[in-house]
């Protein structure tokens, strides 16, 4: 359950911060740790520090059983059908990129189509932008409608039979919006494509079910969802995996080494060349107990309704535009937005100096900014964590930015 | 709510820059053309200048970005124009000290340009200060070369 209790499993957040309580509302670069994650880590490396999958000896069993539960518990998490399909990764960009140098090297010839949106992160964008160069295949993206939604209508015209991957935000990262990747997933198999979903900013707030969506692949981080930095997955269908060539190549990943040939491990195995993320995994296993305790429902009930309130509240600021769909229903807890004559840089620095963490920049979207016609904004992004208190700090701190700049001006 | 601290960094004379920036646009009888941007945070800044005879003649910028960037690129046209390169490049030099909080030469006049002292002490804002002074360098070290 949800409660102010919450906010005391993370340690972090009970400081101050240029003398102020700190807010802490950038959850969408990166997650607080609760204590239950950094326990882990401390467990882990205290108690069963050893390398994996080769030792006779006890510790070596020991990291070997808790890097592969949390491989179980990964899989549980996103309903995969096996271990077999999830791969451990350093993040995000790992798997997209990883998914694109594999699968799409061996399935994308010259003139073959690679279908992205407008709002996809450069972690979604310059993978395939590098593949389809490669290749001399057509990178087409699919244009958002006004309100910073993606329409079935506009997929549909943009994956056609040339198209061999389309590859899709769940969760926007600048907008909030939450896009049909089922639907996607369904026009992408009708022409004969595969579905890569970006659910970097799904994972940790909405109950994710592969096989329900039917993606082929999807891609997280587990430090968004209260992991530890450097670890994150690559889900893949067990039959596409099985096809797919590894992309590093090492020690772990082999099964047979010869002088000039060698043969691979089984899946998952074989993409997870050298020593893997052990103490991160076995953390991030930590983070999905401590997500399911709560339960993924609660967590997203309660990123609705606090972009609900904090909209309704921001909105009454004169001059403050909010991009993205204004139903907060159709969004995850992200606010992007602007304040009118004032440069979010300059926002962030007020906000900062009242304790109050928000994101400014292009967020990694620079086509999506391009497409909003602004250089920059500025993001609250909420989690579990954070209550309507904070948003009064932030809409406190907003309106003293705006006066600020009024009187300087 | 009271903004001491940040009275430090935004001073009256940066926002006049900023609302009134001076030299704003681009030379038509330019000869160094350097585009420059922040790729952290998207601040970018087209600096064109006119250099004679190793003397900076004219300046002007154009760009978007927050008010730090913008005023400091003003300031920067502004010190620059009608010095001789080396002059430029020291002026350069001993702003980026004054930013990183080192020591820096205080025998020349810094002029309006001292009121961004304040901004060396808000290290994320730093390199909003420094982009403009950047492309300078650039733009009269890469006409030095050819």
């Amino acid at each position: 359950m949800i409660n102010q209790e919450i906010k005391s499993y993370f340690p972090i957040l009970n400081q101050e911060i240029n003398g102020h309580p700190l807010v802490y509302l950038d959850s969408a670069a990166t997650s607080q740790k609760p204590v239950q994650v950094i326990e882990a880590l401390k467990k882990y490396y205290e108690f069963d520090n050893s390398n994996v999958h080769r030792g006779v000896h006890t510790l070596g069993n020991r990291a070997t059983e808790h890097y592969e539960g949390a491989r179980e518990k990964v899989q549980k998490f996103i309903n995969a059908d096996s271990t077999e399909e999830i791969v451990f990764v350093r993040g995000t960009t790992t798997a997209i990129n990883t998914i694109a140098q594999s699968y799409g090297r061996a399935n994308v010839e010259e003139g073959d189509e690679i279908v992205i949106t407008y709002m996809e992160h450069h972690s979604n964008i310059i993978p395939w932008q590098q593949l389809a160069k490669e290749r001399g295949a057509i990178l087409k993206y699919v244009e958002l409608e006004e309100d910073g939604t993606i329409s079935l209508e506009q997929v549909r015209a943009a994956v056609t039979e040339r198209t061999k991957i389309v590859s899709m935000v769940y969760v926007s990262n600048v907008l909030g919006t939450m896009n049909p990747v089922k639907e996607v997933a369904q026009i992408a198999h009708e022409n004969g494509a595969v579905l890569v979903v970006d659910g970097a900013q799904a994972a940790p707030h909405l109950k994710i079910d592969v096989q329900q969506l039917d993606c082929d692949f999807f891609a997280f981080s587990g430090h968004k969802m209260c992991g530890p930095t450097g670890i994150g997955v690559m889900y893949g269908k067990k039959a596409l995996l099985n096809n797919m060539e590894p992309v590093e190549f090492g020690g772990e990943m082999i099964d047979f080494v010869g002088l000039y040939d060698s043969t691979w491990k089984e899946l998952p195995w074989k993409f997870e060349g050298g020593t893997p993320i052990i103490a991160g995994a076995v953390a991030l296993g930590a983070a999905i107990d401590f997500l399911n305790e709560i339960g993924l429902n609660e967590i997203e009930k309660h990123e609705h309704e606090m972009a609900a309130y904090a909209m309704n509240e921001m909105q009454q600021i004169k001059g403050l535009d909010i991009y993205g769909p204004k139903d907060p229903g159709k969004r995850a807890g992200i606010v992007t937005f602007n304040l009118k004559e004032v440069h979010p840089h300059d926002v962030a620095t007020v906000l900062d100096m009242s304790g109050i963490a928000v994101r400014a920049g292009h967020h990694c979207a620079q086509p999506l900014m391009k497409w909003l016609d602004v250089t920059a904004t500025a993001r609250a992004s909420f989690y579990l964590y954070n209550n309507e208190a904070d948003v009064d700090r932030l809409v406190e701190g907003l309106r003293s930015a705006k006066e600020y700049f009024s009187d300087v001006f | 709510m009271s903004f001491n601290n940040l009275d430090q960094l935004y001073r009256q004379v940066i926002m006049d820059h900023y609302k009134t920036p001076r030299n704003k646009g681009s030379l038509e009888n330019d000869n160094i053309n350097i585009e420059m941007n922040n790729p952290t945070c998207g601040d970018r800044i087209q600096l064109t200048l006119q250099v004679e005879e190793g003397i900076v003649k004219d300046a002007k910028f154009d760009g978007e970005g927050c008010s730090i960037s913008m005023a400091s690129a003003s300031m920067m046209t502004q010190a620059v124009k009608g010095k001789d390169v080396e002059t430029a490049l020291r002026l350069s030099k001993t702003f980026s000290d004054m930013m990183l909080g080192k020591e820096y030469d205080d025998s020349i006049d810094l002029g309006d340009i001292e009121a961004l002292q304040g901004v060396s002490q808000f290290p994320a804002r730093i390199k909003c200060a420094t982009l403009a002074w950047k492309a300078m360098e650039k733009g009269v070290q890469n006409e030095e070369k050819s």
